[in-house]
């Protein structure tokens, strides 16, 4: 693998993305031609900078560099284990995005520029790509805001639909709040530095004094928070992913929120040093909100994009708990631990990049053939869309954590990391590990309950409108898509063991300590915490055991034909059953809901239009809510005060130039009479 | 290798077998304390082996998930069995999971199942699935709780690490942590299992059921393979509750005699708990289905005081 020019690949997969972009702006006229480059293009470029993430996760890191003639800006490039990670999850999520968009897209040829849209497509993975190999902050903070505002065109790629405007506006918004954060933050570290390479911050860590320390982790906890949707910022997330067209929010919440997390890992574990262990809490207990908060929200949610955009701020809750942990466990000397943690925290981060951009495919199938997102108007569809009902059933069971696929072995670990954090510390705080597993297994059952809910409504039993009965198969680039996901989430799952110990680089250069052969028992066959005596799984085994003393001989003799006849589901009597006997995806979650009415807030209004009686209704209007609770409390508030004070500036400005240069002369007044003071 | 085999194949037999013995046990138990004469222990068996030969009725709404509901049931159900210490403490399959691999394949059955209540397309396949996954979402927690109280003190989430540490300290389950583990853990085991008070087996009355309500639809051989897969999940739990925290006759060695005692301890063991199940729901009535989230609160908070007192003594 030494041999293997992991660079120049690298470099040649970025140009691949330029080319792509540069075609889809040459050829706006032309709507085939532009989908079917851009999606090559961008194709081409994953699997390029896929095999050099893959050759620099289990190699050396590989560093090059391009002078700019300005000064304190290069465009330097470091392709270590961290950004390998990340770029394999990118380049994975892009190329099944990419050939799904071959099919998907053609439906948007009709309205639109599509030559702008594979611009902008093939742009923002570009910048995804830069920002995850970025090791000047420069060029980071460059990447990164070309980053926010290509996915912002993409969300309004529908610009007519006012809902779209207003959620890319939101979007915009929080976006450079955010940006704002991490240039305030860069500011604070760069202080003693020599060079704004990651290295120069690296050696600078060490100046900085506790207070500064603790300003910089807000800076940075919120900035990355708000790209990651962490909770109470997550706002914009909900509002943005859902309108976009399905393949971009796919590349939204598979990938692009990881940016957030990337950033974390980066600067909580490499660029502030030592750090007290309050910043470690403060993650664990922001993540334990995100998660359980995250998924309560999911549950209440009909449409069905809403709901998956929702289960990403759950997630990023759970990857969050990985790297608390981490952080906590780094300051208390433990490496071996903090190793396990982020295995923990980044193989979630991989397996979320997959299951969920699985799920937004599925979803985005099911728009594209039903036309609605709605799921009280779906049902039924697993035997119209069999292909991608089963796609999507494989990323509802691993997002909900199920054994034996990739979303289990992530949880299983983040698990065994928060019960050894247990015998970390001898003081009260050691509480707080289990608490958070069990909040964990909370997470985990909602998320469970929560995709029954996705999955039973919207593609069994009987379709409950025409859209959905008149609904058919994808076309067959976009199931190649969706199956190259399923097909992963079956590997990462079964084949975990065998690929933890390639994480063994990363950990060394995060924790100072390697977690690779004492991850796996048995001969690779048994993935184990790699503490001592904390617990092993064989999700291999799992899966083994599953298909051969059970399922085998049971379905043989089960499955014969003899023993089967169809006939009508019980209707309580009545004439024929129809759709409307149907459980809706509203009252699903009405336990739920009336378990958390606190959290909720539920309203509802019943009308009902009768002749004679009450009793029997001609017709029934029925509308319920949930409150809004953080637009409504921390949101408009916060809103409101800007209007206030923008009304209220009007005043100062009259529009008069002499009362401006009036304004000039107090402003250098008052400036000489600060700074003439010894 | 080879013993690890024949034990896996012996365990295996063994939760096939005598899984409905412990239903038809509770079934006559319960009879017998209501003053009827009930059906008789081998009530379960008779019923398993007449469905399986019947043949089903399958709803036409109904997809392959329906098909793949009950096999998923019965397959993790079966798999979990291989996981837990029973009469050895040491697990045959241990290696290959702990406890998180535990309950987490029995939500994988529950998962399929519920979708199976759902693919039904009648209301009460609806009802059932989404009461099932309210109350184990509220249940899990509680559950992971008392768990980790005691894969805390044994230092591994794997149970035959588990068991043997508990065997190492005989008078372990007095300790206060371990007492209210256990309280905590038994609340959830009634609610996992569908019991009174918070669910009623025996019922088919449609306000009230849970299970019932889900796999209503469901006849023959599924039938069979669902109710047989129901019984052998309260096994494990069972099994869970008594040997975590009473390992007391756990076979430490392959002698014959050993064996033996583990063996006889162990359904001596079933038997007690069994009448404590039955006590339990002979004496309460069944819960309002809103009421049922404030008992598993109250399992939480046992949980949590478990944990803590984990720090006290």
């Amino acid at each position: 693998m030494n041999s293997f020019p992991a660079g120049e690949v690298f470099a040649g997969g970025l140009a691949a993305y330029a080319l792509g972009a540069l075609s889809g702006l040459l050829l706006q006229g032309r709507a085939s031609l532009a989908r079917r480059l851009g999606c090559g293009f961008a194709l081409a470029g994953a699997i390029l900078t896929g095999l050099a993430s893959v050759s620099a996760l289990t190699g050396p890191a590989v560093q090059w560099s391009i002078t700019s003639g300005i000064p304190l800006f290069a465009y330097s490039f470091t392709l270590d284990a961290v950004s390998a990670l990340f770029n394999l999850a990118l380049a994975l999520v892009a190329a099944a995005v990419s050939i799904y968009s071959v099919g998907y897209m053609r439906s948007m040829e009709k309205n639109g520029n599509l030559g702008l849209f594979s611009f902008f497509y093939n742009a923002m993975i570009l910048s995804l790509a830069v920002v995850f190999t970025a090791s000047n902050v420069f060029l980071f903070l460059i990447a990164w805001e070309v980053m926010a505002l290509t996915s912002y065109a993409l969300v309004t790629y529908d610009h007519e639909s006012q809902e779209s405007r207003n959620a890319g506006l939101l979007y915009l918004i929080m976006s450079h709040v955010d940006t704002g954060c991490l240039l305030l933050g860069f500011a604070l570290l760069a202080q003693g530095a020599q060079s704004l390479d990651y290295s120069g911050l690296r050696a600078a860590a060490s100046h900085l004094s506790a207070q500064q320390q603790g300003w910089a982790f807000f800076l940075f906890f919120l900035g990355f928070g708000i790209k990651a949707g962490v909770i109470p910022v997550h706002v914009w997330l909900p509002a943005a992913h859902p309108v976009a067209p399905s393949n971009v929010s796919a590349l939204l919440s598979g990938i692009l929120i990881k940016a957030g997390i990337y950033g974390m890992v980066r600067v909580f574990l490499e660029f502030l040093g030592v750090i007290p262990p309050w910043m470690g809490m403060a993650v664990i207990a922001v993540a334990v909100v995100s998660a359980i908060l995250g998924v309560l929200y999911a549950l209440q949610e009909h449409d069905l994009k809403r709901l998956l955009a929702y289960h990403s701020i759950e997630n990023i809750g759970i990857i969050l708990l990985g790297l608390g942990a981490a952080m906590m466990f780094r300051t208390s000397g433990h490496p071996q631990l903090a190793a396990v943690s982020i295995i923990a925290c980044l193989f979630h981060t991989l397996n979320h990049a997959i299951f969920k951009s699985l799920l937004f495919l599925g979803a985005g199938a099911v728009q594209h053939s039903a036309h609605t997102r709605n799921m009280e108007e779906l049902g039924g569809l697993i035997r119209r869309m069999p292909w991608t009902a089963f796609c999507f059933l494989i990323g509802a069971i691993a997002i909900s954590g199920l054994p034996p696929l990739n979303g289990f072995v992530s949880e299983w670990l983040t698990y065994q990391s928060l019960l050894a954090g247990f015998g970390t510390t001898r003081s009260l705080i050691s509480l707080m590990f289990p608490i958070a597993g069990s909040l964990l297994a909370l997470t985990g059952a909602l998320a469970a309950a929560c995709f029954v809910k996705a999955f039973g409504i919207t593609f069994l039993a009987l379709p409950r409108s025409t859209h959905s009965e008149e609904a058919h198969e994808s076309p067959a680039s976009m199931i190649a898509g969706m199956s190259m996901l399923a097909a992963l989430c079956f590997v990462l799952g079964i084949g975990a063991s065998w690929f933890l110990p390639l994480f063994d680089g990363m950990t060394r250069q995060l924790a100072g300590a390697g977690a690779g052969p004492e991850m796996t028992l048995a001969g690779g066959f048994v993935i184990s915490a790699g503490v001592a005596r904390s617990g092993s799984v064989s999700t291999a085994a799992i899966a083994v055991l599953l298909l051969l003393i059970a399922f085998a001989p049971v379905s043989l003799y089960v499955w014969k034909a003899r023993l089967r006849r169809v006939g009508p589901t019980w209707d309580c009597g009545l004439p024929g059953l129809d759709a409307t006997n149907e459980y809706t995806a509203t009252a699903f979650s009405k336990p739920l809901r009336m378990v958390f009415a606190a959290l909720y807030k539920p309203r509802r209004e019943i009308q009902k239009v009768f002749d004679v009686s009450p009793y029997f209704p001609t017709a029934i209007h029925f509308e319920s809510e949930i409150e809004p609770t953080f637009e409504k409390r921390l949101y408009q508030p916060v809103q409101r005060l800007v209007y206030w004070v923008s009304t209220n500036m009007r005043g100062i400005q009259a529009g008069s130039i002499h009362l401006y240069l009036a304004y000039i002369f107090v402003t250098l007044v008052i400036l000489l009479l600060f700074g003439a003071r010894p | 290798m080879i013993t690890t085999l024949l034990a896996a194949v012996f365990q295996l037999l063994l939760v096939l077998c005598i899984s409905p013995l412990i239903s038809g046990i509770i079934k006559t138990l319960k009879a017998r304390l209501q003053m009827r004469r009930g059906p008789g222990v081998l009530q379960s068996y008779r019923n398993l082996f007449k469905l399986l030969r019947k043949q089903m009725v399958m709803p036409d709404t109904a997809s392959w998930l329906f098909d793949a509901a009950p096999v998923m049931v019965f397959a993790t159900a079966a798999v979990v069995g291989l996981l837990i210490p029973m009469i050895t403490a040491q697990a045959p399959l241990s290696l290959f999971g702990g406890v998180l691999a535990v309950v987490y394949l029995l939500g994988l059955g529950r998962f399929f199942l519920a979708l199976g209540g759902l693919d039904t397309g009648s209301s009460f396949g609806g009802l059932g699935s989404s009461r099932e996954m309210t109350i184990s979402s509220l249940a899990e927690p509680a559950m992971m709780l008392a768990i980790f109280t005691v894969a805390l003190s044994a230092n591994s989430t794997n149970l035959s690490e588990v068991a043997r540490s508990a065997i190492g300290q005989s008078w372990r389950f007095l300790a206060p942590s371990q007492m209210l583990a256990f309280a905590a853990l038994f609340i959830v085991l009634i609610a996992e299992t569908g019991r009174i008070p918070v669910d009623n087996p025996a019922t088919h009355l449609e306000l009230t059921m849970i299970h019932e309500a889900m796999i209503l639809e469901y006849s023959g051989p599924y039938l069979a393979l669902i109710e047989w897969g129901a019984s052998i999940k309260q096994l494990i739990l069972m099994t869970l509750l008594i040997n975590t925290f009473y390992p007391f006759g756990l076979s430490t060695n392959w002698s014959g005699a050993s064996l033996a005692i583990g063996c006889g301890t162990y359904l001596l063991k079933l038997l007690i708990l069994s009448t404590l199940i039955v006590l339990v729901e002979t004496a309460n009535a069944k819960m309002r289905l809103f009421r049922v989230p404030e008992l598993l609160a109250v399992a939480f908070v046992l949980g949590a005081l478990a944990l803590i007192s984990t720090f006290l003594f």
